[in-house]
């Protein structure tokens, strides 16, 4: 009996030792301490909606951009608005993890711009709270020349506008995520001498995510400077947008309501003429496409193998 | 003199796993290639941070892999594999814990390979399924290199595929796995 009882002990012990024992091996293997990890995609796209979010593109993709502004939505006789549509051509590219630059060209005002966005700071897990990129940007008017009293040259300058911004934005959750844009636009010209050349503003924008493709996003940059600044004498508004990002394969497709006909910073922060409250929307959307132009080291050699 | 023996077998039973032989890397290499026969792209990763530890004496064996570390060619189709499709920041790791069945057919002393057969739990996108796979163990030196390539149904774990995507996605993804594991 006493034997048996022994037996069964040892057996026990046996048995135990190795039902254990894959899980002895997997917390052998969880010693290590977990990575602090920054956080990923606070942000569907590289912009929220008319400005720029904390994405970056990663090193080495391109990004095709076909954006488009319809006419004032309350403007029947042009179909709703959609006979004045602006297009702005853009291609973005990822030169380092933290290095994004672009070029594009609009129609609205007949824009050249360009820009650089640099992240500063990544949010994680522990520690830093928020992701914090600058963004400068430079774009050119390229609409003909007044016509001038003889004698008066019309400056190249004069088409010249420049943005800084600091973003600072923070995933508060899978679905949650907010941004804060303090801005200065600077514009080479006025309409008159009675508005400042700086124009200060801070934007707010954010995003819900309502399914694992589809969020709401909203945007509004609101001018602490400046507000009653005049253009092509006319009064301009606050930019206001909401809209909603769409994310398919390799696209990511946005569609918003905004006031804002124009695509850039300097355009859309001061020089927006229309209201919401007169019913002056416009219906837009953003289509980005996106190249991987240099591979991933993972991926340049022995590209037979898999 | 009976008793001390007993204790002694006892003791030696306890005690036996924690002697036992053990080989383990970090570095091992997992890939999978879930592309669709019509997709015009490839749709695949690779992974080459996998963590194992495999038991010489008892045949347990362990896998794990974090599942942000898989790699790309296309960082968006990265960020979608973890934020759409994987859910890693709820699901960080996938793992597996598994016997080698026939592990005492394998000579740990002596340089050659085996097939062997491995079964056990496969945890993935937080669900857990019981597989059996095939694959080879191959004693160099003291180092044991763990292969085998098998079928993973995306359904099994809950891994949706949207319509838009179906011409793009395999409904199984082939898991190709390469680990040297060194003794301990």
């Amino acid at each position: 009996m006493r034997k048996i009882f022994l037996l069964f002990i040892l057996s026990c012990c046996f048995a135990s030792a190795s039902f254990a024992q894959a899980d002895s091996l997997m917390n052998m293997l969880n010693d290590v301490p977990a990575k602090n990890e920054a956080t990923t995609a606070t942000f569907k796209a590289t912009r929220i909606i008319d400005g720029s979010s904390v994405e970056n593109l990663a090193s080495g993709v391109l990004d095709f951009r076909i954006d488009h502004r319809f006419g004032d939505i309350n403007d029947v006789k042009n179909f709703f608005g959609i006979d004045n549509a602006t297009t702005k051509l853009a291609l973005d590219y990822g030169v380092t993890k933290w290095l994004m630059v672009g070029l594009g060209h609009g129609v609205f005002n007949k824009e050249d711009d360009g820009f650089v966005k640099i992240k500063l700071l990544k949010q994680k897990k522990t520690g830093m709270p928020v992701t914090v990129s600058y963004v400068g940007a430079m774009s050119v008017q390229t609409t003909p020349a007044p016509s001038l009293p003889a004698g008066d040259t019309w400056l190249f300058t004069n088409r010249l506008y420049y943005t800084n911004q600091i973003l600072i934005a923070r995933k508060f959750s899978d679905a949650l995520s907010l941004q804060l844009m303090p801005t200065i636009v600077h514009y080479n010209l006025v309409d008159s001498s009675k508005f400042s050349n700086n124009t200060i503003a801070i934007g707010i924008g954010g995003r819900v995510k309502v399914s694992k493709r589809i969020a709401i996003t909203g945007e509004y940059y609101f001018r602490v400077t400046n507000a009653d600044m005049l253009y092509n004498g006319q009064p301009t508004y606050n930019s206001l947008s909401v809209g909603i990002d769409i994310e398919t394969g390799g696209h990511v497709f946005q569609l918003m309501l905004t006031n804002s006909q124009g695509i850039t910073e300097r355009t859309f922060i001061g020089q927006t003429t229309d209201s919401w409250a007169k019913g002056d929307i416009h219906l837009g959307f953003n289509i980005s496409r996106v190249f991987t132009i240099v591979k991933p080291k993972e991926f340049r050699e022995n590209k037979g193998s898999w | 003199m009976k008793k001390v023996i007993i204790t002694g077998l006892l003791i030696a039973a306890a005690t036996s796993s924690l002697f036992a032989q053990k080989y383990m890397t970090r570095t091992g290499r997992i890939n999978f290639d879930v592309t669709a026969p019509s997709s015009p792209e490839k749709v695949a990763a690779v992974n080459n941070e996998v963590a194992s530890i495999m038991d010489a004496k008892s045949g347990d064996i362990v896998f794990q892999v974090l599942i942000k570390s898989f790699k790309f060619e296309r960082e968006l189709m990265k960020e979608h594999f973890n934020e759409n499709y994987m859910e890693s920041d709820k699901y960080p790791k996938s793992e597996f814990k598994g016997t080698v069945a026939n592990i005492s057919a394998i000579n740990f002393s002596r340089d050659g390979a085996y097939k062997v057969k491995v079964s056990g739990k496969l945890t993935i996108h937080g669900i857990t399924n019981d597989v059996s796979v095939p694959g080879t163990l191959s004693v160099k030196g003291n180092t044991v290199s763990a292969k085998a390539v098998f079928p993973v149904v995306l359904k099994d774990y809950k891994i949706d595929i949207p319509s838009l995507v179906a011409d793009k996605l395999n409904k199984q993804a082939t898991i190709t796995l390469d680990c040297d594991l060194t003794q301990k």
